[in-house]
């Protein structure tokens, strides 16, 4: 996460091979980007674009969610079951004869979503992924990511979305003026306000409720709903009316 | 009289199967702040599309129904002429960028519009400084991160000042912190100078605390057009996806156990004011 133009595409743009460091090296299980090609790459890393038309170029949805596994040689019948799953999961079978370009935004994005998924990538890296999905879309999008995470699948998430991030409630890096500047835990991270504001973020919406009842002793790390009403049971039961 | 009306309006892209939306009938008076939304692919931007005369002009298909805009019906205008009314701010920053350099696109509407140079110069470099774009403004605008170019779209539309601006989903692109301070300014725009502003969001906990109207589409139909603490409230929107703010889903949350805030919030501070009165009021 971080400031815009801070470098969070220039830096994961390096690794999948996209651009090669001008100094020092990247290592990708083992093997350094300068000496692979992006091609032989993608199988183990998944690249999502912040932009979905830099990536769909097929005639149909489903042409363009089956390319890459042909490309990699998958059978006809794997290719189809896979194909049926991820529009399944992203919500676009509904699409599946349709022209990626006569879609919404949000349903393009989810077609370059659907078409990297689908081959299975090891290392996942998405770039702004919740651009333009509504709320719903974003939950369903949410639990298929931390299945995969739990699968053992590393996720790269590049985003603004700091709701959709106290949701997750991942490992964070921040990024300012191309430098890392902090790396932690969601709750720690995103409820420092020195750090949060150094990183032109905003603390989530449940943190600054809580920063703001602090002299009723309450704590300021708190960042779900569901802890937050708990927090304020407590202390009512605890009072003079029940 | 409604700075934009919309009458029995159906639109269907070529070849498309079915509309992609129909029946709208909508007023939106000068000077309101209206936040459109609703799921991905119910039409928003197609809809807003027929604002500045996109649609048909430019998209072809059918239109049908009336719609008029700022006196003028877009159908009759050519889209150089509506966008001297109708500000538009698209959802991919990339599509309307095409100048050399940043500041040249960001003058390029002015000039057009015939203005004097010093009134140019200062209209560009407060367009500039409000999007924090200043020190970017000799750059070509396709070198640019994501956010840098949606903030020079969002710049070159505030420069104009036109009647109407519509965005849509400006801030996806852009940090949270520019976020909150560009839609400030669109705020104060709206309040000093009277635009009417067309906001299409789904990260309401930006938006929903600028808006006086919110007005939800689902599968290309206008389904709530109300005040934003009502809005929130309403089964509909939560049925169709809409992801209301996180202060109202607390809000929510704490009236199932039967605590009542005073009102709904739209803000954090909003939230933690009436929660303090309900610390109070129990304390005795
Ligand atoms: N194609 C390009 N050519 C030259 N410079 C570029 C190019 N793309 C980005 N830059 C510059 O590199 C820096 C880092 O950009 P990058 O796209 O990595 O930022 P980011 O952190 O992804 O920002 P955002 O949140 O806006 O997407 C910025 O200063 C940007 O202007
Ligand atoms: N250029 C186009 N040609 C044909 N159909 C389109 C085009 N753009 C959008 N659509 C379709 O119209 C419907 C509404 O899309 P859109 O207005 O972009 O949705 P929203 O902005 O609410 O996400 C969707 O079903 C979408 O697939
Ligand atoms: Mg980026
Ligand atoms: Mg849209």
């Amino acid at each position: 996460m971080g400031q815009n133009g801070a470098g969070k595409t220039t830096l994961v743009k390096h690794f999948n091979g996209l651009l090669k460091p001008s100094k020092g090296r990247v290592l990708i299980d083992g093997i350094d980007t300068r000496h692979v090609s992006v091609a032989t790459l993608a199988r183990k890393v998944g690249f999502v674009f912040q932009n979905p038309d830099h990536q769909l170029f097929s005639e149909t949805v489903e042409d363009e969610v089956s390319f890459a596994l042909k490309n990699f040689g998958f059978d006809e019948k794997t290719i189809s079951e896979r194909v049926e799953k991820v529009l399944n999961i992203l919500d676009l079978t509904h699409y599946r004869k349709s022209s990626p370009f006569m879609l919404s935004g949000g349903e393009r994005k989810r077609v370059a979503l659907a078409s990297v998924l689908s081959w299975d990538p090891k290392i996942l890296i998405l770039d702004e992924p919740t651009i333009g999905q509504d709320s719903y879309q974003k939950e369903r999008l949410r639990q298929f990511i931390m299945q995969l995470n739990q699968q053992g699948k590393t996720v790269i998430i590049v985003t603004h979305d700091v709701e959709f991030v106290t949701e997750c409630e991942p490992r964070i890096i921040l990024m300012k003026n191309g430098r890392i500047i902090a790396d932690g835990d969601a709750r720690e991270i995103l409820t420092d306000p020195n750090l949060v504001s150094e990183a032109s973020l905003v603390l989530p919406e449940i943190t600054q409720v809580f920063m703001r009842l602090n002299d009723y002793g309450f704590p300021r790390n708190v960042i779900g709903v569901y802890e937050a009403k708990r927090l304020i049971l407590e202390r009512l039961s605890g009072g003079f009316m029940r | 009289m409604a700075i934009i009306r919309a009458s029995n309006l159906t639109y269907t892209y070529p070849f498309a199967e079915k509309p992609a939306f129909k029946n709208v009938n909508l007023e939106i008076e000068r000077g309101e702040f209206v936040l459109l939304t609703g799921p991905s692919g119910c039409g928003k931007t197609t809809l807003c599309r027929c604002f500045n005369g996109l649609i048909p002009h430019f998209y072809g298909g059918t239109l049908e129904g009336e719609i008029i805009v700022a006196g003028l019906k877009p159908s009759e205008h050519a889209i150089y002429e509506m966008a001297q009314h109708v500000g538009f701010v698209f959802q991919n920053p990339e599509n309307q960028l095409f100048a050399l350099t940043v500041e040249k696109d960001v003058a390029f509407g002015l000039e057009n519009l015939g203005l004097p140079r010093d009134e140019i110069r200062r209209r560009v470099d407060w367009a500039l400084k409000v999007t924090g774009i200043y020190d970017l403004k000799d750059r070509a605008p396709f070198e640019l991160s994501g956010g840098q170019q949606q903030r020079v779209a969002i710049a070159s539309v505030l420069a104009m000042q036109p009647e109407i601006i519509v965005l849509d989903e400006p801030t996806s692109f852009l940090d949270p912190l520019s976020a909150k301070s560009i839609l400030e300014v669109i705020h104060r725009l709206n309040r000093e100078l009277n635009i009417t502003v067309i906001l299409v969001e789904h990260r309401l906990d930006l938006a929903a605390r600028y808006a006086s109207r919110v007005i939800v589409m689902d599968e290309g139909q206008i389904i709530l057009d109300e005040e934003p603490r009502k809005a929130f409230l309403e089964e509909k929107t939560k049925m169709v996806g809409v992801g209301i703010p996180k202060v109202v889903r607390l809000y929510l949350l704490l009236r199932e156990d039967g605590i009542n805030l005073s009102r709904v919030p739209l803000s954090p501070d909003e939230a933690a004011e009436s929660i303090v009165e309900v610390l109070e009021s129990d304390r005795g």
